[in-house]
């Protein structure tokens, strides 16, 4: 009891109705709180609590770094994974660079678009371009990722 | 017979083998200060170059936001110009040049012409590759060297040995060989379908004449410069070495349009289009010129009675066969690369080891190339090469894999 009114009166000071509008109202309006994360691996994970997937896909920098993708091989549908695990490669001419399971869970969904357009992966590395789809065991694994200013700290 | 050129990419490759953080490891290890610049260092940089280290030197990977697929392309369809002046050149005087020459390696020196090139190949005692070279005759008695900046240190010190060796001997009294290493000039080569229009825009020097494997002193914009046919793409084109002062008004002037700065990511892919080996991936001192497919290098008259260093373990290779063999193959599904194992498809014993491999952008398939136990080195052999932890069907496969297009006269 003492918590909560001493955490309502510290808002009350930095005016609540301002602060993190997002956090607050998300849930309400519409049940889901989407939330990206990334590695210092360069992939980033966008979870949906609603579905409890995360999208994997690799990041805009890791992207423009690897040059022109020509390949991309991804994991098996069912496959279940646990958090560093190998679960695929992106191919450019120059390098083979493995993607790495960011977050544990079964894989849900693979982007088949890939085999055929492999080059989505340059246009729209964390869009269009995304990888797999990981039902997620352990959300709290989120927690550990990066944020994204963090993410850009680690190799700016 | 091709004439081509090798340096060791090692550096870029080595970011094909770990993960998505590798590249900007590797981009960033080696400190600058530690890394040799050519003379055109600053020209590359103003022209938005990404510098890696390379062989000890900080070299350009690419220009600007050109891709390597583009840069690649660009080569293959229009032309491009490469820094190559981290490579090692030195000339070689003397009476008895010739013979020296022919005792450092297993070519057919004497009877080249003046003015003409081969590739060749340095050999240690055991008849092991030290390193590939481009060797140009001038005369009996003056040749122009070209090796690899990777492999510097170690030629460096063997041309000196040998040398001291053979000035102490009979042969050094008749007329001792003298070294003169090029230090500091430059070497730019011109490469792709429109590098002779381009060149003879600026020359009066008629380069039809000029055929693949020849060279000549060519008069550029007042200069007068080594001008080789030849390069490492398996294009059409030319090698340029040029006096230290004038390297970066040279290279001005051969990038302009339609020429194209290119770096070392596209001269990885389009060297192993072409089926050149690149040394410390494709030949090393283990590997004898008979298993690394370059018996052709050998003079024909050399074969039997060449009296040149390492050549009982080449001998010994000719007649009873390699062991092993370098070899191409096209990969399917994913592309093999530096390091990956080639398997015998039925009862999964080792064959050997895959040395170079890229998706290519020219064919679209994943070729590669690497050493089979002898027996299986044969055109259409099917193996099963390992990449990431699955076996994937390959094929032996005859190189260059993109057919050379290289000015052999009207």
């Amino acid at each position: 009891m003492q918590a909560i009114l001493r955490q309502a009166r510290a808002s009350g000071l930095s005016r609540p109705q301002l602060a993190r509008p997002g956090v607050l109202r998300a849930p309400l309006l519409s049940r889901t709180l989407v939330t990206k994360r990334y590695t210092v691996e360069h992939e980033a994970v966008e979870y949906d609590d609603a579905t409890g997937l995360g999208i994997v896909c690799i990041t805009d920098h890791a992207q423009s770094s690897l040059g022109d993708v020509v390949f991309v091989e991804l994991p098996v549908v069912g496959t279940e994974v646990h958090k560093g695990d190998q679960i695929g490669a992106v191919e450019s001419v120059k390098a083979a660079s493995d993607i790495y399971a960011p977050v544990s869970g079964t894989i849900e969904e693979v982007n088949e678009e890939l085999a055929s357009q492999p080059g989505l992966l340059n246009k729209s590395p964390e869009a269009q371009g995304w990888l797999c789809k990981i039902k997620m065991s352990e959300p709290t694994e989120m927690e550990k990722l990066l944020t994204e200013e963090a993410y850009k700290d680690s190799w700016a | 017979m091709a004439i081509w050129r090798s340096c060791s990419l090692r550096t870029s490759l080595a970011l094909g083998k770990t993960s998505l953080h590798a590249p900007f490891r590797a981009l960033a290890t080696a400190a600058p200060s530690e890394l040799k610049k050519t003379g055109l260092y600053d020209f590359h940089v103003s022209n938005g170059a990404k510098m890696v280290p390379f062989a000890g030197y900080s070299m350009p990977l690419s220009y600007g936001d050109v891709g390597q697929v583009a840069s690649h392309n660009h080569v293959r369809t229009s032309a491009g110009l490469f820094d190559v002046g981290h490579m090692v050149q030195s000339m070689f005087r003397g009476s008895t040049a010739t013979a020296f020459l022919e005792w450092l390696t297993p070519s057919s020196l004497s009877s080249l012409s003046p003015y003409s090139s081969t590739l060749s190949v340095l050999l240690n005692e055991r008849g092991g590759i030290i390193d590939d070279t481009i060797i140009t005759k001038h005369a009996e008695d003056a040749f122009y060297v070209v090796t690899n900046a990777g492999r510097r240190v170690r030629d460096l010190a063997w041309f000196a040995e040998r040398l001291a060796e053979w000035n102490a001997g009979d042969a050094g009294a008749k007329g001792p060989v003298e070294m003169e290493l090029l230090e500091d000039w430059g070497l730019l080569a011109l490469q792709g379908p429109e590098a002779a229009a381009y060149l003879q825009s600026l020359t009066s020097y008629d380069l039809k004449t000029l055929t693949f494997g020849k060279s000549a002193f060519v008069p550029i914009e007042g200069l007068n410069l080594h001008v080789a046919r030849g390069g490492y793409t398996g294009e059409d084109g030319f090698e340029i070495s040029i006096p230290p002062s004038q390297t970066v008004q040279v290279a001005e002037l051969l990038s302009k349009a339609p020429v194209q700065l290119t770096g070392l990511g596209a001269r990885d892919s389009l060297r192993l289009e072409a089926g050149m080996c690149l040394y410390g991936n494709d030949l090393d001192e283990d590997t004898s010129p008979v298993e690394g497919g370059l018996t052709w290098v050998i003079g024909k008259e050399r074969k039997e009675s060449g009296t040149f260093i390492g050549a009982e373990g080449v001998r010994q290779h000719l007649k009873d066969g390699p062991p092993r063999r370098r070899v191409g193959f096209i990969v399917e599904g994913a592309p093999a690369r530096q390091g990956a194992k080639i398997f015998d498809p039925s009862t999964k014993e080792p064959l050997g080891t895959v040395t170079s491999g890229i998706p290519s952008p020219t064919l679209g398939k994943n070729i590669a190339m690497g050493y089979v136990l002898s027996g299986w080195h044969k055109k259409g052999t099917a193996v099963e090469i390992e990449v990431r932890g699955k076996m994937r069907t390959a094929a032996v496969t005859p190189m260059p894999f993109v057919k050379p297009k290289y000015w052999r006269g009207a």
